[in-house]
């Protein structure tokens, strides 16, 4: 385990044993579901919870990334400790899946901050062991303005990446290692810290019911539901649309890319916008004013009034979106699958 | 090919694996390893699992292959079919083949197989004999070729070593047998890569996918400041030198590089490409189930031996991978094309009988350019 000074433990407190600093305090966690003196910290852990599903902004102790205020520390890591029991109690994987993924997001604009500031080699060593905890890749820092991170490190992390400017040919590369700025070096490895929240959350037996929680934990529930989807499923997907659906069942992200065949598969197999929408109320980062437009643009109801097409099964081979069956054989686009001659 | 052809060559064949067993071995971790053979005019066999240079060498004597392969990858199960294999990881091997250099002396020593009537000419176009375009190609390569061919050797091995960081002696350089060199990477890491991966870094190599903003141009406000200096490590500093040239070209900021030139400069790029990218098969790179000839077997498209280069710059394909016998062989040659091999000149030949050495006869008949007498 990482030992960690007051503010990294504030700002990433899935990387300590958050629980022990509870005990270490005196506290259970079952008397804040009695004590009013804590009603302040189940507040915040229920705002933590809140900010993360509806995608608006978590208003932290923290103060430019610092625990400046005498009960910070305290405030942010009891906040974090309850959230998770209280998720946990609601037994609601999309507010898991969401709570992580908004934590991850946190940790990634904190790390982004630790490591443009990082001058002196004690701060330097730190937020490289971090990092190396969060994603098992060993960054380095050559001189003042780059971080460097192996070659094979970096093709294996923006594979998933099509962007002109994250092929490896764009970037200084030496010695066996690629130069990158603070920014783009926590952008690739989003994923691997996304992973290793939601596994560390997801590993965390849930507790007893908590006497005191039961109407918040009822009241997440009720909310947990509200970002869980009804599926339309007729049977007759290709495999490839079918794995989406799971993907978002699962209350995992979905790429910009399967999204985009997602919707345009089921509009153009006649489905309307409102029918198409409560799919993705599953997805890590759903707004329904977002999906709507989006969708209605895909649709041709709006904007250009142009009518997206599903894309073709080489581009999904391209996007690792194809997961091809026997029954595949001979299409090229997952609109004919299904499709027999007479 | 015919009966006569392919006895001559099975004899042949078997002959050179018989004197060089010391030579013919298995790769390391064999057990994980799929190999594959094919005989004359039949075709693939491949998934089989070999344990050892014994068990490899009664294959090549009871089956006397035309051409033997290994594969790049390493799976738990070899011998079953790709999808079942389990792989595990696969070595990183490039292609270069003098064929794909565009070359302006391929024609010179290219000749042309009719496949309607057989008719041999150097009209590359159509047949002289039945004005048929139907035509086989098969080219000789020259000193020329084989000398561009290092070059881009050599253009991979800097990258290899000094951009991605491969210690020069895990870095292994075939002749491939034929036109080209098959160049192996040896990295433990590197091995891991799948084909998305592998197909950046032949990108990378290729020098593909390059967008104006790393060399230093944006779409406003360019100043020379940003622009890659000659002396910088990795593909900034090459290009420099293969843009400026020199210092004082540099300072001057050459037409395509000034503000509002951005798409010239894309273009700019493109073309660099075609110069100082190294021109390795990406489609062989990124394959993590292909299977490569074997080190040290025989070519059948040419008779010529897969070798290892010590010294590439003093490295002779024609005369160190030629390696059949000189065993006399009398043939009905018609090869327009003169080549060398162990340094001795042959041909051409108009539909005229020769005793040559087996190699010569061998070189010859696997390019069809000669039958057995």
């Amino acid at each position: 385990m990482l030992t960690l000074g007051t503010d990294e433990f504030a700002k990433y407190p899935f990387l300590a044993d958050a629980g022990a600093y509870l005990k270490d305090k005196g506290f259970t966690l079952e008397q804040f579901g009695s004590d009013p003196d804590l009603r302040p910290s189940v507040d915040k852990a229920l705002h933590r919870i809140e900010a993360s599903t509806d995608n608006t902004n978590y208003h932290s102790e923290l103060e430019d990334g610092m625990t400046t205020k005498s009960y910070s520390l305290e405030f942010e890591v009891f906040s974090f400790v309850i959230a998770i029991a209280l998720i946990k109690l609601s037994r609601m994987p999309t507010l898991v899946r969401r709570f992580a993924l908004a934590e991850a997001k946190r940790a990634e604009s904190h790390l982004k901050t630790d490591l443009r500031k990082a001058q002196k080699q004690s701060e330097i060593d730190l937020i490289k062991k971090i990092i190396f905890e969060l994603s098992g890749i060993e960054i380095d820092k050559p001189n003042e303005d780059f971080f460097t991170i192996s070659v094979t490190d970096y093709l294996t992390e923006s594979a998933s990446f099509n962007e002109k400017e994250w092929k490896l040919i764009n970037h200084h590369v030496e010695n066996g290692k690629v130069f990158l700025n603070s920014k783009k070096i926590i952008r690739l490895l989003r994923k691997k810290i996304d992973v290793y929240i939601t596994t560390k959350i997801n590993k965390i037996r849930v507790p007893e019911m908590i006497p005191g929680f039961e109407a918040k934990v009822d009241n997440l529930i009720s909310l947990g539901k509200k970002y869980t989807p009804v599926f339309v499923s007729t049977g007759e997907y290709p495999p490839c649309i079918k794995h989406a659906i799971e993907v978002l069942e699962k209350g995992e992200n979905l790429t910009h890319a399967g999204r985009f065949m997602l919707a345009t598969f089921l509009l153009s197999k006649g489905q309307s916008v409102q029918q198409v929408a409560p799919l993705f109320k599953n997805a890590p980062d759903y707004n329904e004013r977002v999906t709507l437009y989006q969708l209605n643009n895909l649709a041709g109801n709006s904007g250009n009034t142009t009518q997206y097409s599903c894309p073709s099964c080489q581009k999904l081979q391209s996007q690792n979106l194809c997961f091809a069956t026997s029954d595949c054989a001979n299409i090229i686009s997952p609109m004919q699958f299904g499709r027999k001659k007479a | 090919m015919q009966e006569s052809d392919i006895r001559f060559l099975e004899n042949s064949f078997k002959k050179y694996y018989f004197d060089h067993f010391d030579k013919i071995k298995v790769p390391e971790r064999t057990h994980e390893r799929e190999f594959g053979y094919q005989k004359f005019n039949s075709g693939m066999i491949r998934h089989l699992a070999i344990k050892n240079n014994e068990e490899l060498r009664l294959m090549l004597m009871n089956n006397v292959p035309s051409d033997l392969y290994c594969s790049n990858g390493y799976y738990t199960f070899p011998n079953l079919p790709v999808n079942e294999k389990d792989w595990k990881e696969a070595d990183l091997i490039f292609d270069i083949d003098a064929k794909d250099l565009n070359l302006p002396c391929r024609d010179s020593h290219t000749a042309a197989i009719c496949a309607d009537c057989k008719n041999i000419s150097r009209n590359l176009s159509r047949c002289t004999a039945c004005n048929s375009n139907k035509l086989e190609k098969k080219s000789l390569p020259c000193k020329h070729c084989m000398d561009a061919s290092k070059k881009e050797v050599g253009k991979l091995l800097d990258i290899l070593i000094n951009d991605i960081g491969v210690s020069k002696e895990n870095i292994h350089v075939y002749f491939s047998g034929n036109e080209g060199f098959h160049v192996y990477a040896y990295d433990l890491a590197l091995q891991k890569l799948g084909p998305r991966e592998r197909s950046d870094l032949t990108g990378y190599i290729m020098f593909k996918g390059v967008v104006p903003e790393t060399f230093g141009i944006r779409t406003s406000k360019n100043d020379k400041t940003s622009l890659p200096g000659l002396d910088e490590k990795g593909w900034r500093g090459r290009f420099a030198k293969y843009v400026f040239g020199s210092k004082s070209k540099r300072s001057k900021m050459p037409n395509g590089m000034r503000a509002k030139e951005y798409s010239s400069f894309q273009k700019i790029l493109d073309d660099a490409a075609e110069d100082i990218g190294v021109r390795i098969d990406p489609n062989v790179t990124v394959d993590i189930h292909r299977i490569f000839r074997l080190p040290d077997s025989i070519n059948s498209k040419s008779g010529l031996s897969k070798v290892q280069c010590g010294d590439l710059a003093k490295f002779d394909p024609y005369v160190e991978s030629s390696l059949l016998s000189d065993d006399k062989a009398e043939i009905l040659a018609n090869c327009p094309v003169e080549f060398r091999l162990k340094n001795k000149k042959f041909g051409p030949y108009d539909n005229e009988k020769a005793t040559i050495p087996t190699y010569a006869a061998a070189y010859m008949i696997c390019k069809k350019l000669a039958t057995i007498a």
